[in-house]
């Protein structure tokens, strides 16, 4: 049969330092990219605005599809084309919400440019009462996200280290992907939203898999290390961590090359999900729950030693 | 044995009542596009069991609008505003002839209109939001036009002073008050007329209208806004002599060599208003003038009819006005005493406008403004290149996925591929089941079902090739891997479950299809992977001692 993996004996443990240093590093640019971009850029969805999407037949230069677009509509606009200059992607700012952007932007084309063809592909306007309700929206359902699944995470382990663990994985994985959607620029819509949640889902879902096979090795404490336990655990569950993540990444991919404008972002955030969550499963969540485990004896270790040196001094 | 059998009986009988349901979207979707949109009732009863497209998909604009009480001031309001939209609204799209549309309240204020299919979103938003103001009202005579305009002077005079920007209703009331200490007073510096100044007298001398030339028309039309007119209410403010001023049509006066625009003085209140319109269709050869022109031929109920008797009787000779949304469409001079109640409304640009007219005309004013608070719109194109655009990432999907399955675990890996296309099944058919809509993220979570769900096979094949080598018979590694696997199958996927329902609760239209298929998939997932699976496995193991296993 076709194996990987078998028998794997790699020390993830004796090298976490390394997963900390490399996550952390990731962690920091990402934190840096959202500092100097002021936060995430929002879409409409959240801002208010208007956004056309438009098919242009024979082409028109950039130059004279802003000039029209600047009449057309109010507050500024951004106008990006596609290589052949055949389509169009006109964004209004938040002032531009009377829904009337395409029907001025025709009759402006039309008195430049006659004899051009155009064709709404879409067209999106959200004002601004809608733009903070969809906002609130999203936030809540981050937030209870957030909240069934570490209900969930406490329910299942009640080995507080490896709830933690998950957590700060999980928190992990959503912050390095929005840390690359602050590198490459592109915006967080209701859709890329949806995504973040599904990785959080899917990322937790990785590391349950491999805390699932610890607890079962646990019986080998006897003979073994803590951390000789997750090793083993971790190489046990490697084969099928990475198989998933193969197949859901050959979704995926299929998904970001042929899924079309409209779902690529969505795309793209799975990708770096899927990708970083199952880093995040194999090298990080154990190797905090081992840290954690490792701070938490050493404290009650502390405390009892404390506690006998008072009584001993007290006899 | 007769255990398997009983399973095998159950797996077929679900399998063919998901089957059953299928069968309305597998006809409807087979239909060639224009016999799907037709009305027939054949066609209609194999829709109403389909699964439906979402906007995102079919083309279609979805439209959320606030019904802007504000306008109407609390005395007058009669708590049914919203409710009436939705009636006229429902009028006007049945008649313009959409397919299945969705028109809904959504809170206080708001309403939700869906329109699918639409070959022409802007028409459609038009028809949706027009008020559709109808009024008539008599035009004034040269006298009483002449004493509206000395009054629109002194305002303008009083409104320049002030600097020009702030408007409202005390300028005309300091006008009219002051009509007596007209000319002294305000000639300091300024010019006596400010807005008539900017006025051409027509060729007939005797009527209550004038034109502003195209080099006048934006200087005029600022002054008017800023002191005739009412921007809150969308009225004409009312001057000395019971007179309201109101531009004519842009049109008039277009091609001839100084375009510009008439304005009227006109009746106070309206005489008569398309409250009182009983039926309005479209016409041609209404116009003297331009025979192919359309126009719109209106008739009105019985007390219209009676005012518009009396009216034209009263005042053969004069002109009236006809009025849509406060702009004269026409002013034809009345010759005779008109009974029976017919009015034409010509002046129109285009077929698709005395369409519209006649539509909106028919279902009635709308009883406030509507604003549009969220549009949503994709055209037909973009439409079917999301669904080609989907339907190719999702086959590519599957034969990536497939391909690498059945590589790496041999028959184990086809068994495997059989659920996952019985997954498939079950997502299509569940949602045929309840007539839920696909949309786009719809389709892309299809596509990570069908990544994710191979992964409750690799648990139980991984466990059971673990099984394997630690030296278990074929069967005993079966079951140890498929007792073991359970538990995590269980877990792993309900984290993901989680998140769908979170989605579905908050998410908006296509974001719910998204969460659906999701939630969809990863329940069908549990069952083919736990179930269906074990079913071949263990039918293949019945009454044999199997040596060794493709896995």
């Amino acid at each position: 049969m076709l194996e990987i993996f078998v028998g794997a004996k790699f020390k993830f443990m004796e090298h976490r330092r390394f997963a900390y240093f490399v996550s952390g590093s990731l962690i920091l640019i990402s934190i840096l990219s959202l500092a100097i971009h002021e936060g995430p850029r929002e879409s409409i969805d959240f801002t208010g605005g208007t956004v056309l999407y438009l098919d242009l037949s024979p082409q028109v230069p950039v130059g004279e599809v802003r000039a029209a677009a600047q009449k057309a509509g109010l507050g500024g606009v951004q106008v990006q084309m596609s290589e052949d200059g055949s389509q169009a992607i006109l964004h209004f700012g938040k002032n531009e919400t009377s829904g009337d952007a395409f029907q001025n932007f025709e009759k402006e084309l039309d008195q430049s440019h006659p004899n051009v063809q155009l064709t709404l592909l879409s067209q999106d306007t959200v004002g601004p009462k809608v733009g903070s309700e969809l906002e609130e929206k999203a936030t809540l359902a981050i937030l209870w996200s957030l909240v069934l699944i570490l209900i969930y995470i406490a329910w299942r382990f009640t080995r507080f280290s490896f709830g933690l663990g998950a957590v700060i994985a999980l928190f992990h994985d959503i912050l390095i992907t929005l840390g690359l959607f602050s590198i490459l620029n592109r915006e967080i819509s209701l859709t890329v939203v949806a995504a973040f949640l599904t990785i959080g889902g899917y990322s937790i879902n990785d590391t349950i898999v491999v805390f699932d096979r610890i607890r079962e090795n646990m019986g080998l404490i006897r003979r073994m290390s803590f951390a000789e336990v997750i090793n083993k655990s971790v190489n046990q569950t490697l084969s099928r961590t990475v198989l998933t993540a193969g197949t859901t990444l050959l979704a995926v991919i299929a998904l970001f090359f042929l899924g079309g404008p409209v779902i690529h972002d969505f795309a793209l955030a799975m990708l770096c999900g899927v990708v970083v969550g199952t880093y995040s499963s194999i090298f990080v969540a154990s190797a905090l729950a081992l840290d954690i485990s490792n701070w938490w004896t050493r404290r009650k270790q502390a405390r009892s030693a404390g506690a006998s040196a008072k009584t001993a001094a007290a006899r | 044995m007769s255990n398997l059998r009983w399973k095998w009986a159950l797996l077929v009988v679900v399998l063919g009542v998901f089957g059953w349901y299928l069968v309305p979207t597998i006809r409807y979707y087979s239909m060639p596009p224009d016999v799907r949109a037709s009305n027939a009732p054949r066609v209609d009863k194999i829709r109403e069991g389909a699964m439906k497209l979402g906007l995102d998909l079919q083309g279609g604009s979805y439209l959320v609008y606030e019904v802007d009480l504000a306008k109407i001031p609390k005395a007058q309001r009669r708590g049914d505003e919203v409710d009436r939209a939705i009636e006229i609204i429902r009028n006007r799209i049945d008649q313009f002839g959409v397919s299945e549309p969705v028109i809904q309240k959504q809170g206080q204020d708001r309403i939700v209109v869906q329109l699918p299919g639409l070959t022409d979103p802007e028409r459609a938003k038009e028809l949706v939001g027009k008020t559709a103001r109808l009024e008539f009202r008599l035009v004034k005579t040269k006298q009483e036009f002449y004493q509206a305009l000395a009054a629109m002077d002194q305002a303008v005079a009083r409104w320049q002073k002030l600097g020009g920007a702030a408007a409202d209703s005390t300028l005309l009331a300091a006008a009219d008050s002051a009509a007596a200490d007209s000319a002294a007073a305000d000639t300091a510096g300024a010019s006596t007329n400010p807005f008539t100044r900017l006025l051409t007298q027509p060729q007939n001398p005797d009527v209550g209208y004038a034109y502003v030339p195209a080099q006048n028309y934006d200087k005029a039309y600022a002054m008017w806004k800023a002191v005739a007119y009412d921007s809150t209410k969308e009225e004409p403010r009312v001057l000395a002599g019971n007179t309201v001023l109101l531009w004519g049509d842009r049109q008039f006066g277009a091609g001839t060599e100084n375009p510009g625009r008439y304005i009227y003085a006109l009746s106070g209140r309206p005489d008569l208003t398309g409250d009182q319109v009983a039926d309005a269709k479209v016409a041609f050869g209404l116009e003297p003038a331009r025979p192919n022109a359309p126009g719109v031929s209106l008739t009105l109920d019985k007390r219209g009819a009676a005012i518009f008797t009396r009216l034209t009787g009263n005042n053969v000779g004069r002109q009236l006005a006809i009025i849509l949304d406060n702009t004269v469409k026409s002013a034809p001079v009345i010759q005779d005493k008109i009974r029976g109640g017919r009015a034409s409304i010509t002046g129109l640009q285009g077929d698709n406008e005395a369409k519209d007219l006649g539509i909106v005309l028919r279902a009635g004013a709308l009883p406030t403004d509507l604003n549009l608070q969220e549009e949503r719109t994709v055209g037909p194109s973009l439409g079917k290149d999301s669904i080609r655009e989907g339907l190719q990432a999702s086959l590519v999907g599957l034969i990536l996925v497939v391909l690498f399955t059945v590589l790496y675990y041999r028959v184990s890996g086809i068994i495997a591929v059989m659920a996952l296309l019985i997954n498939l099944f079950f997502i299509v058919a569940t949602l045929s089941m309840l007539r839920g809509t696909l949309t786009l993220p719809g389709i892309a979570g299809v596509v990570l079902t069908i990544g994710m769900a191979v992964d409750a096979n690799v648990l139980i094949l991984e466990r059971v090739r673990e099984e394997l080598r630690n030296g278990k018979t074929v069967r005993g590694a079966i079951e140890a891997g498929y007792g073991r696997a359970f538990i995590t199958i269980l877990d792993s996927n309900l984290t993901t479950l989680i998140s769908s329902v979170v989605l579905f609760q908050f998410g908006t239209g296509p974001i719910k299809g998204f969460a659906i298929t999701l939630m969809i998939g990863i329940i069908a997932n549990i069952f083919t992977a736990v179930f269906v699976t074990r079913l071949v496995y263990d039918s293949f193991m019945a009454g044999r001692t199997v040596k060794k296993l493709s896995i």
